[in-house]
Parts: structure tokens; C-alpha cells; sequence
């Protein structure tokens, strides 16, 4: 019973920690999909967490924190579509600006407003998302097993957690089942089919980005009013490029992005748990160590072990009308 | 008098300096099969581009069905009914045909609805046109011929009237366009008016009821196909006066260049590509490999070229052994004076970002004289180059320019001159005319006739049977990996025809 705790414990930390990736890497397979690289997610969702912690602290409102980091990630987005689809800048280059100036702005912003080395001021918790007791969780709490998978593990988790969630199977719904998705797709192979077919690439594209700083948004926002207090400086932790890994390792698919998300929660969470518990026969592993676990495993997972995983065939690439 | 379709007046187009279009006059007429015909870069593609919203032309005006219309994009082309297949196929390749058809025009925000929808207009396109595919299949799991009868369906689900096809057959294998010809004339039938483009004077004659020609951005003529001669085509394409055949005098074999022994090699997927090939090469001749593509021609050629490992077998060069089993490779060749134009200038011949002078030496910078100490002697390679393109008559004279922003024609000038002016005992030619333009068909065919009569041994491999047999001085016929006959240049069409389909010579004669 003991361990069963244990590993229910350890599975809702997993959860918890894989719902900022699952944002990030949603919000990159719409834009990536579409053929524009981002690697500016790091930024974005850190941009996001700042805007949801200052806005929520200052007006006393989880949801208008929440719309602030949206707001906030979608004009980033919107910068680096303005950088790569109108000017068909490197997508590259112009991710990695977004991701410096979120690390730079929200730093110097947060110590000239706040004066708390970058900091914002904790969130009282009317300004957060709470959790949510799913109906039966409380009763169902004392029957074994079920039960408690239930209450412990399906139910309680703040109202982002399920939202995050429910977007895996709405994305491949998009994706497969409607108009937009259908384009989205196309775009994303070749953008010369959707140009002939009569559809504006540029305004295509401008959306997929929209969609993807939404989606970041909600990632930083989740940061600084569910799993936190407010914004850290660096609160992200490169969880962006994670995300990034996790998209490929996915495939660009959805609900394997789910998996590979929950994944790399997992070694996130265990790397938690195993801090100062000695290993059998190995002994006691360094904190470093456990810490770094989940980077080496993506390397080693994306080295190898996920056959071929082939990019959208346009991704990166500006389109050029042909003469 | 028959109703007009499409009339153009006074189109006019400039990209910058270059001037595409000039004063454009045109009418074609319904129902029909309307031929316009030019060199790569006579300003065709431009010209229908225009009429199909992708670029709009500076000055004139658009008339179809008689009514001026302003075509802004190609959504407007398509209300205005019409549809064009382009040279480059506009399909996704990793989606469905279905969704390929349906994108653009999915009638709803939700596909569901659209799904059946194009599901039975395809059923109906289909039996009136007899241009089956499966919908559910994968664009690249397709044949070209097929993916190009997906483009055809998109046009036609979109209600096209008017059918433009940009260069349709420059992928196809020669059955492949017959059966397009066959879908082309149906659709006539039908009422539809169709717009060919194409710089290959066969098909013009082969299938259109008119046929106009373009020159340097301008309309040189436009005729009913019936009373024009290929060779009165093939002038005002160019010009001036083309040989399309192409004289050449008795060849003077003199000793082995190359010998072939027992070759084998094996294909990507590990299957015999060729199986146990046996040839030979004299100087002062040219041996003609004729066959439908892919029946081992490329790998027969790799083997000997040194890029491709052999199974097994021998191969002489110069009365040398090449190790074609074991450690021989390109550079080592090239050396010993076997020079390769490679069938793809694309993928092996060319680095299309680099300048014309660098893919001028291409495979030869280590040679001495265009080196300066360890570095590239930059001077002596572009006056190189310089004298090569006057050699050549490579258009445009810039040494500078990026290869990619050369004709097909020029580009494959470009390698023949690369390795022509290698003065090599052993020259291999790939389908040295695929892509080019009727002007430099003549011109790269008389260079291929100097160098045997220069006494060196000459391999040519080309699908195209035409070429085989007029530069030919012997015809070795592949099918499925081995060489099936050995025939001289009298011999007929047919004959050659059935041994590319792979029935015996003794078959074919009872």
C-alpha cells in the first residue's frame, strides 16, 4: 500500500510537471505544422508567466492574469511571425531573439515595478488557479485502489491541468477534422499547393503563430498562477526547448506529444523524488546528476530511439512565390 | 467561326530587366487543343501564369468567353473557370488525393461534409473521364502519371472549362504521355478547352489542333497545327534554320575504350539492377543504350563511373582494370579519362547555388592549374570558364551568375563543357537533351558527334529512342537489368520498341 502511495504521488507530480510541456509543445506543433520553426517557445511562455504573475497580482484576478499572458505571448508570436512570414527572416534567429528579450525584459521589468531581484510579489491565492475536487473525488476517496486513483491522481489538479489535456484531442480534432487544420497541414508541406489553391499562405501561417502564442500563453500562466506563486526570474528552465524535443520525439502529432510530454514529466518528477535517496547498488547519485537526467535522456531518446522523424517538408523555409 | 475561350490583348510582363511578355495578342478557341510552344524561358509559363492569377502582367487585358475579366489571384482564375496543371506539381505529398482535391475548396469549416461531397463528384469525374484513382491512396505513394491525374481532377473539381497544363510530359515516360494525350482528347470531347505548353514539337504535333509559338517574350506566329511542318516549328521556335536530324558520317571504330565483362550491381532496395552485363566501347564510336527508364541504365552507369559498387563483373578501361567491385571511384576515373555527364544534372551533375565558373570545374579543383598554392586560383578558373561559355555559347555570358539561374539547356552546356574540354578518351552521356530546348538538342548532339570523330569511344544512355538512333553508330537494348539485343541504327522503331518491352528478338520475328 505504502509504494502504491508512492507511485501515485509520484504520477501527479508527473502530471503537474508535464502540463507547462504539453502547452509549449501543443502551441509549437500548430506553428511548426505550418512550416514556422519556433523556437522562441522558452520565451514566450516566460514572457506569459510574467504578464499572468504582474497582471494577477495587480488586479487581484486569476483570469485577467491569465488573458494578460496570452496577450502577451500572442504580440511575441506576432513579432516572430512579423520577422519570419512578412519578411521572411531566419525563423531560427528570430526564435532566439524572443527567447533573450523575454529573459532580459521580465527581469529588469519585474525589479524596476516590484524591486524584488526580478521577482513579482507572491499571488495570494484569489489570484491563482486553485484545485478542482472532481464530483465523487471526496467520496470515493476510502475505497482502495480506484478510489484513490481518483481523488489522489484524476482529480484535484488546478482547472488548467484538464484544460491542458483536453486540448491534445481538440488539436488532432483541428488538425484532422476541419478546414483550418486541413490548410494548416498543407501549409506546412508546401505552401506552394495552398498559394494555387487560392489561399493566402501569409494570413495561414499569421494564425498557426496566433494559435501557438495562445497556447504558450496558457503555459506561462499555468507557471506563475497554478504550479507557482508568481513569477521566478528563469521560471521557465529551458522547459521550451524541452517542449521543442518533446514535439519531435512526437513526431508533430498530438497525441504522441501527450506521451512525450508526460514522459519527460515523469523523469522531471522522478529526478525530484530520487534527490538524496540512495539507489541500490549505486548508492547515493548526485542531485546534479538526477537533475540532468531528463536532458540526457532526451538526447539520448532523440539520438536514437524514435526511427525517423520527419520534419513538415516546408518547415523553416519562407515562401518565395516561384517565377 | 468557333467560339473564342480565352482572348489575351496586349499582355505585357517585366521581372526587372528581364521583359517576359511582350504585347501578348491571343485568342484560342473552344474546345479545342491550343499548342503554345517556345524555348525554356521564350516567356510561356509567365504568359499562362498571368492567366492564372499567380502574376499579374503590367499592361493588357483578359477576355474569357468574350467577357473581360480581372484575374487578381488564383481564386479568380478559378471562378472565372479556369484550371491549370503546373509543371511542378502543387500536391502535398503525404496527404490523401482526396485531401489534395478537396484543399481550397472544402466547402465548410468542417470536412466531414466536403469529404463525401468530393468523394462522389470523383465517382462522376471518373466515369465521364475515365481518370480513375483511388482517393484514399497517398500522394507519394503515387507513380508521376497518377499524381498528375490528381492535378488534373483538382482543376476539374473546381469546374475548370479551360485547362491549362504547363510542360506535362517532362516527367512522363513516353507511355505515360501517350495515355495523358488520350485523357487530353477526351476532355475535348467534352467541351473543354485546353492550353498545352510544352517545348517538345512532337507533342505539339501530336495532339493539338493549334498550335502558336513564342520567341524572346513574343507571340512569332500561331498556326493551325495541320498545315505546319515540325521543321517550320522547330525555325520559328529558334529563330533560324534547325537540323533536326542529325548528320554524321561513318564511324571509324579503331580499338576497345571500354570493356564491360559479366557486370552486375544491385539497386537501393538490394535488388539486380543489372544482371550480368557484358559490353564494349571502341574508340571513334558511339554505343547507344536504349530502354524504358529504370531498367537498369543508371546503375549500369554508376558501376562504371565508379559511384556505384559492383556485385561482380570486370570493367577495362584503356586496357587498364577498373576495380569496379572494390576501391574505384569517381576522381580516380576521371583521371584516367572517362568522363561522365550524369543523367541528373540536378542531383550529380551541378551544385545549382554555386557560380556558373565553380560548376565549371566541378570534380576537376584539384587540378593543377586552378590552383594558386593550396587555394583555388579564382582568376584562372573564370577566364577558364569565360572561354568555355564562348566555346559553348552558354546564354547568359556570366561566369558569376548562379547556375540555378541558367536554362536547362545552358545548364547542361555547362557540364558538357566541363567534361567535353577534359579531352577524355571515354566519354558516358546520360539523356543528354532531357529538359533541353530544341536549339541546344542540335547544338549538344553535333558535340557528340565531334568527339567520336575525334576517335573517342562514346556511351550514350537515353529513353529518349529518337536520339538513340540518330546518334548511334550501335543500339544495345536493356530491359529488367540485362541487355536483350544488339541492333545498328537502320534498325526500325518497332523492332527496337519490342526489345524495350522485353520480347526476344526471336519472338518479335514469328
Amino acid at each position: 500500500m505504502d509504494s502504491y502511495v508512492t507511485v501515485l504521488q509520484l504520477l501527479d507530480s508527473t502530471i503537474r510537471l508535464s502540463v507547462p510541456l504539453l502547452f509549449a509543445c501543443l502551441a509549437g506543433l500548430y506553428s511548426e505544422r505550418a512550416g514556422i520553426f519556433d523556437i522562441g517557445l522558452e520565451g514566450k511562455m516566460l514572457a506569459g508567466a510574467f504578464a499572468a504573475g504582474t497582471a494577477a497580482y495587480l488586479t487581484g484576478s486569476a483570469m485577467v492574469g491569465l488573458l494578460a499572458a496570452v496577450l502577451v505571448s500572442v504580440l511575441l508570436g506576432l513579432v516572430h511571425g512579423f520577422a519570419s512570414i512578412t519578411h521572411r527572416g531566419n525563423q531560427i534567429v528570430s526564435g532566439v531573439a524572443i527567447n533573450f528579450i523575454a529573459a532580459g525584459t521580465t527581469v529588469i521589468l519585474g525589479q524596476a515595478w516590484f524591486s524584488q531581484g526580478g521577482r513579482t510579489p507572491s499571488l495570494p491565492s484569489s489570484a491563482r488557479f486553485g484545485t478542482l475536487q472532481l464530483p465523487g473525488a471526496e467520496a470515493l476517496k476510502d475505497v482502495p485502489v480506484i478510489g484513490h486513483l481518483y481523488s489522489e491522481l484524476i482529480s484535484g489538479h488546478s482547472v488548467l491541468v484538464y484544460l491542458a489535456f483536453l486540448m491534445v484531442p481538440f488539436t488532432w480534432w483541428v488538425l484532422q477534422r476541419t478546414r483550418f487544420g486541413l490548410r494548416l497541414r498543407a501549409v506546412g508541406e508546401n505552401p506552394a499547393a495552398v498559394d494555387t489553391a487560392g489561399i493566402s499562405v501569409t494570413w495561414l501561417r499569421y494564425r498557426a503563430v496566433i494559435c501557438c502564442g495562445i497556447l504558450c500563453g496558457l503555459a506561462g500562466s499555468y507557471l506563475a498562477q497554478a504550479q507557482g506563486a508568481g513569477f521566478v526570474k528563469d521560471m521557465t528552465a529551458g522547459k521550451g526547448y524541452i517542449a521543442l524535443a518533446a514535439l519531435i520525439f512526437a513526431k508533430w502529432r498530438p497525441v504522441n506529444a501527450m506521451f512525450a510530454c508526460l514522459l519527460f514529466g515523469f523523469l522531471d518528477a522522478l529526478a525530484i523524488r530520487m534527490q538524496g535517496h540512495p539507489l541500490p547498488l549505486i548508492g547515493e547519485v548526485p542531485v546534479q546528476f538526477m537533475q540532468a537526467l531528463p536532458y540526457m535522456l532526451t538526447v539520448i531518446l532523440l539520438a536514437g530511439f524514435i526511427g525517423k522523424a520527419i520534419p513538415p517538408k516546408a518547415g523553416g523555409v519562407p515562401y518565395v512565390k516561384e517565377r | 467561326m468557333a467560339e473564342t475561350a480565352i482572348e489575351l490583348v496586349g499582355i505585357d510582363k517585366r521581372f526587372g530587366l528581364v521583359h517576359a511578355n511582350r504585347d501578348i495578342h491571343l485568342r484560342i478557341d473552344r474546345g479545342t487543343i491550343h499548342g503554345i510552344i517556345g524555348e525554356n524561358g521564350a516567356g510561356k509559363s509567365t504568359l499562362m501564369s498571368i492567366l492564372y492569377g499567380f502574376y499579374q502582367a503590367d499592361r493588357g487585358e483578359i477576355l474569357v468567353n468574350g467577357k473581360k475579366v480581372s484575374i487578381a489571384d488564383p481564386n479568380a482564375a478559378i471562378a472565372a473557370g479556369i484550371g491549370m496543371v503546373h509543371q511542378h506539381f502543387m500536391l502535398v505529398e503525404n496527404f490523401t488525393v482526396l485531401e489534395n482535391i478537396m484543399l481550397g475548396v472544402e466547402g465548410a469549416p468542417l470536412l466531414s461534409r466536403g469529404i463525401a461531397k468530393v468523394r462522389a463528384e470523383l465517382k462522376r469525374l471518373e466515369e465521364d473521364y475515365e481518370l480513375d484513382v483511388d482517393p484514399d491512396a497517398l500522394i507519394e505513394d503515387l507513380p508521376i502519371g497518377l499524381q498528375q491525374r490528381v492535378e488534373i481532377l483538382k482543376a476539374l473539381y473546381r469546374g475548370a472549362d479551360i485547362l491549362i497544363l504547363d510542360e506535362p510530359t517532362g516527367v512522363l515516360t513516353p507511355p505515360e504521355a501517350d495515355h495523358l494525350f488520350r485523357i487530353l482528347k477526351q476532355l475535348k470531347e467534352q467541351g473543354k478547352t485546353i492550353v498545352l505548353i510544352t517545348h517538345k514539337l512532337r507533342e505539339i504535333k501530336a495532339v493539338t489542333d493549334n498550335v502558336s509559338v513564342m520567341r524572346q517574350g513574343e507571340i512569332v506566329a500561331t498556326l493551325k497545327t495541320a498545315d505546319a511542318s515540325v521543321e517550320e516549328l522547330a525555325e520559328l521556335m529558334v529563330g533560324r534554320h534547325v537540323l533536326l536530324r542529325v548528320n554524321k558520317g561513318e564511324a571509324k571504330p579503331g580499338d576497345v575504350e571500354l570493356a564491360v565483362e559479366h557486370l552486375s550491381v544491385r539497386d537501393n532496395r538490394n535488388c539486380l539492377a543489372v544482371d550480368n552485363v557484358s559490353f564494349n566501347v571502341r574508340a571513334g564510336e558511339i554505343v547507344g543504350i536504349a530502354g524504358v527508364a529504370g531498367n537498369g541504365q543508371s546503375e549500369l552507369i554508376e558501376a562504371i563511373t565508379g559511384i556505384r559498387r559492383a556485385v561482380s563483373g570486370k570493367v577495362t578501361l584503356d586496357g587498364q582494370p577498373v576495380d569496379v567491385t572494390g576501391k574505384a571511384n569517381p576522381a580516380e576515373l576521371r583521371r584516367r579519362g572517362l568522363a561522365h555527364v550524369p543523367e541528373d544534372r540536378h542531383h550529380m551533375g551541378l551544385v545549382l547555388a554555386f557560380e556558373e565558373s565553380e560548376n565549371s570545374i566541378l570534380g576537376y579543383q584539384d587540378d593543377k592549374h586552378y590552383l594558386k598554392g593550396p587555394f583555388l586560383d579564382i582568376e584562372a578558373i573564370r577566364t577558364d570558364a569565360q572561354k568555355k561559355i564562348g566555346q559553348y555559347d552558354i546564354r547568359p555570358a556570366d561566369t558569376r551568375l548562379k547556375t540555378a539561374n541558367f536554362s536547362g539547356g545552358n545548364q547542361q552546356k555547362i557540364v558538357l563543357a566541363r567534361e567535353i574540354e577534359r579531352d577524355p578518351s571515354v566519354l558516358i552521356v546520360a539523356q543528354p537533351t532531357r529538359g533541353v530546348d530544341v536549339g541546344a538538342i542540335e547544338f549538344i548532339h553535333r558535340r557528340i558527334i565531334e568527339m567520336r570523330d575525334a576517335g573517342k569511344a562514346v556511351l550514350l544512355v537515353s529513353v529518349e529512342l529518337d536520339e538513340i538512333r540518330s546518334l548511334s553508330d550501335r543500339i544495345l537494348v536493356m530491359f529488367a537489368g540485362r541487355i536483350v539485343g544488339e541492333c545498328g541504327p537502320e534498325a526500325g522503331e518497332g523492332e527496337i520498341g519490342l526489345l524495350m518491352a522485353g520480347v526476344e528478338k526471336k519472338a518479335a520475328a514469328e
